[in-house]
């Protein structure tokens, strides 16, 4: 099989974030809340290679350390969009009826507020911790997964394998995730992709907005606000996190649309 | 003496293919194809799916579809090899001088312009006609394919008309603009065999009226007997034979062409009912959820161990709703199924297993019958598994065991449905059906999918395993040739009635009904003159007209 450049290149990057993300104690070269310089907004240099930031902490290891806790944090919250939103799109599409109306019009009432405010109201009345906010940002972005998912299934289902599976008696749950499922997955993963770039750019805008992940602890939206100032002393540093998202979300984007690509199309694809 | 109209010259066309789990690559679909066809005359190609038909068809428009090239030879159409000419001229070949009627013309008209508007639409492109005489030139060719009221169906949209009438509204396109060359794909290939016989009325006499030649393509020889002057018999992209009408038909040179004039002549001696019916259809009324008229009418049969109850009739008849009724996909309305000898629950969900496991169903399409992710050992594997509890090495005996009955054999347990031929795949259903050891198998159209060499396979297997097994058939079929191969009784639907019902020596001797009679009459048979005798001596309109 041959990888085209584009997401090879996208491979290499989505790759290179995670394995920072995941050994980031040992990639760091300060701890994310040591505050080592008594200056702020030093500029890159060999002792701190980007610098350091408005309180004079290492900005290299608080990027390493962000990158850490958003990608958990997104990674987190996208398995739970689409187990929650997958299984119930599957379930509507093949119980139909009143468990279909019920679900979908649902979904509809919860789309119909925008996710941001939703989440907004929600943290400002919770206390903020990581599962607390998983659990919104997961819950609020499963109404798309389901939406997709229903869709992909009601074609599934008018299938004759499908009824024939029906015919011989198999639970729903057999039809669900042994005759469905596996056709189905194609669309699903190349949609978590960018499921999983949308929570990037939730979990950032919360903590940006002081409902996101709590100071100390270290994430791109929390560094863009930290260092937000330093914009008007000609500090880059709220810039590092955004170039930081800018890429990942690319570098994610190429892989899903080489995975879509190879999955749907008629030249080799077998979905 | 003068060129023909249409010259090709060892047209060898190319495709690259993508087999699962290998590189792609290319292969030659047409290995060198050549003849010459006249103004005036028809050729009629044929072949099972994959001899290269269409894509020659296509060829003769310099067309090939995607992943299709023409990769060498000649196509001379009015002295120039359209194959070497430039893309400007080939854009007044298409549409101008040759045309093009597909197989599906619901798919082929745009369901949002009327149809008036398409039809005239490449004669006006190409500035052939003005708007006011390609109207009057649509018209005029409505009213000779003999479309009901001509003067205003073109203002009707494609859906406001029946399928045969939409074929010949798409005869009407092609001939429009006055071409040399008319390529017909299939043209009746999707219809009810009682409609087939007016679109081939139609096409034949516009055809000869117009003096236009034409390409007519179809897999079934009683067909093309009907309407060409040359037949040329295509095999995996090889010329097989090639020569006029008459000489193909009763005087077929080479073995494949023998064996395609002579399919369909399975001798099956009809059995006498024994015994306790194991299936009884009692006054069963039937519609759909939501609508407001009855799709069934108080239908009465009765199925016999180890025989065959054939169910005819056409599109819409209500033959595959009888199938829904008696699976329990749809609740009757009104009247009871008993099933070896108990009255079956109207409603899928109340059945018990072993009414599930005892009732096996074999659908039209195996593509579609089967998870595209599932290998054939899972698929037969899973009613023994889910039915008799079976697991590991027993489960796998078993399953080679059933391979081996539809002759296929071990090695096909780890292959996916997608690496299988068509009448393979209808046999890994077969399999499936028998692996829940099933009293009766509903089989939905199984060989109407099928080339007919394989679907003669398909039927000898069925009969085979019958005598083996004991199981009993209710076959769903519009094709009357499968019924007389196949079938001990017979019911003859009509509009959701069961117009004809008895043995099959019964319906199928006279007197008739005037709608068996039509049926039975429609049936094309492989004879020159058949069309000009049936259209002679009808006595009923069909259905679609």
């Amino acid at each position: 099989m041959r990888i085209p450049l584009a997401a090879a290149i996208g491979m290499f990057f989505t790759a290179l974030y995670f394995l920072a993300a995941i050994f980031a104690p040992l990639l760091a070269p300060y701890g994310y809340d040591e505050v080592v310089s008594s200056g702020f907004w030093d500029p890159p240099s060999a002792e701190f290679l980007l610098g350091t930031d408005g309180i004079g902490r290492d900005l290299l290891s608080r990027m390493i350390y962000g990158g850490r806790t958003t990608i958990f944090v997104a990674t987190a919250a996208t398995i739970l969009s689409f187990t929650t939103g997958s299984v119930l799109g599957f379930l509507a599409a093949v119980a139909g009826g009143w468990v279909d109306q019920l679900l979908s019009r649902f979904v509809d009432l919860l789309m119909s507020i925008p996710s941001l405010i939703f989440a907004l109201v929600v943290l400002s009345v919770m206390p903020v911790t990581l599962p607390v906010l998983i659990v919104v940002m997961g819950l609020l972005d499963s109404t798309r997964v389901f939406r997709l998912s229903r869709a992909v299934a009601v074609d599934i289902e008018v299938m004759d394998y499908v009824e024939a599976a029906r015919l011989r008696g198999e639970k729903t749950a057999w039809i669900i995730f042994r005759e469905i499922l596996p056709n189905a997955l194609s669309p699903l993963v190349a949609e978590m992709g960018l499921r999983f770039i949308f929570m990037v750019l939730f979990v950032s805008t919360l903590s940006f907005l002081g409902l996101g992940i709590q100071p100390p602890q270290a994430d791109w939206g929390g560094i863009v606000k930290e260092n937000a100032e330093g914009i008007v002393y000609g500090a880059p540093a709220a810039l590092m996190p955004a170039f930081a998202i800018a890429t990942l979300a690319i570098s994610v984007n190429l892989v899903a649309d080489w995975i879509l690509n190879r999955t749907t199309s008629l030249k080799g694809g077998r979905g | 003496m003068s060129d023909p109209l249409v010259k090709v010259r060892d047209l060898k066309i190319g495709a690259t293919v993508y087999p699962p789990g290998e590189k792609p690559h290319d292969i030659e679909i047409v290995h060198g194809v050549s003849f010459d066809l006249e103004k005036g005359k028809v050729l009629g190609l044929i072949g099972e799916s994959g001899a290269g038909k269409s894509t020659i068809g296509l060829a003769s428009m310099a067309y090939g579809r995607g992943g299709v090239k023409i990769t060498g030879g000649e196509v001379w159409i009015n002295g120039r090899d359209i194959l070497k000419t430039s893309f400007k001229d080939v854009r007044a070949l298409r549409g101008g001088e040759v045309t093009y009627v597909s197989q599906s013309a619901a798919a082929s008209f745009n369901p949002a312009k009327k149809i008036m508007e398409q039809v005239t639409e490449a004669a006006i492109e190409q500035g052939k006609f003005s708007k006011k005489d390609a109207e009057a030139r649509a018209r005029a060719l409505f009213a000779k394919l003999g479309l009901p009221d001509p003067d205003n169906i073109g203002e009707r949209y494609p859906h406001q008309v029946s399928g045969g009438q939409l074929q010949r509204c798409m005869t009407a396109l092609a001939l429009c603009p006055e071409p040399d060359l008319v390529v017909f794909d299939e043209p009746t290939t999707a219809l009810d065999v009682t409609t087939q016989i007016d679109v081939l009325k139609a096409i034949k006499e516009a055809i000869h009226d117009t003096g236009v030649a034409a390409l007519y393509i179809t897999h079934d020889l009683a067909v093309v007997a009907q309407v060409s002057d040359d037949i040329m018999v295509l095999r995996h992209g090889d010329m097989v034979e090639y020569g006029d009408v008459d000489q193909i038909i009763n005087a077929p040179r080479e073995d494949y062409t023998k064996a395609l004039v002579s399919v369909r002549s399975i001798e099956h001696e009809e059995k006498p009912p024994s015994g306790e019916p194991v299936l009884s259809v009692r006054n069963i009324t039937a519609r759909y959820k939501g609508t407001k008229f009855d799709v069934l009418h108080n239908v009465n049969a009765d199925l016999y161990p180890g025989q065959t109850l054939a169910v005819v009739g056409e599109s819409g008849s209500g033959k595959s709703t009888l199938a829904r009724v008696i699976t329990g996909l749809l609740p009757p309305r009104e009247g009871e199924i008993e099933f070896a000898g108990r009255v079956l629950s109207p409603d899928l969900a109340s059945r018990t297993r072993d009414d599930l496991r005892e009732l096996q169903m074999i659908y039209q399409m195996a593509d579609v019958a089967m998870n595209p992710r599932q290998t054939v050992g899972t698929i037969i594997g899973r009613p023994l598994e889910f039915y008799f509890g079976m697991k590991g090495a027993e489960k796998r005996k078993r399953i080679i065991e059933l391979l081996d009955e539809i002759e296929l054999g071990e090695g096909f347990i780890d292959r996916y449905p997608a690496e299988l031929s068509g009448g393979q795949k209808q046999r890994v259903c077969i399999a499936r059906a028998l692996a829940a050891k099933p009293k009766m198998i509903i089989c939905d159209e199984v060989t109407s999918a099928l080339d007919p060499l394989v679907a003669d396979g398909i039927l000898k297997l069925l009969l085979n395993l019958q005598k083996i097994e004991n199981v009993a058939y209710l076959f769903i079929t519009h094709d009357l040739a499968t019924v007389r191969a196949i079938s001990d009784n017979i019911a003859v639907m009509y509009q959701g009635r069961v117009q004809r019902y008895g043995s099959k020596s019964e319906v199928l001797s006279p007197p008739f009904d005037d709608y068996t009679d039509l049926l039975l009459g429609s049936v094309p048979e492989m004879r020159l003159g058949w069309l000009e005798e049936v259209i002679a001596n009808r006595k009923m309109e069909s259905a679609g007209n």
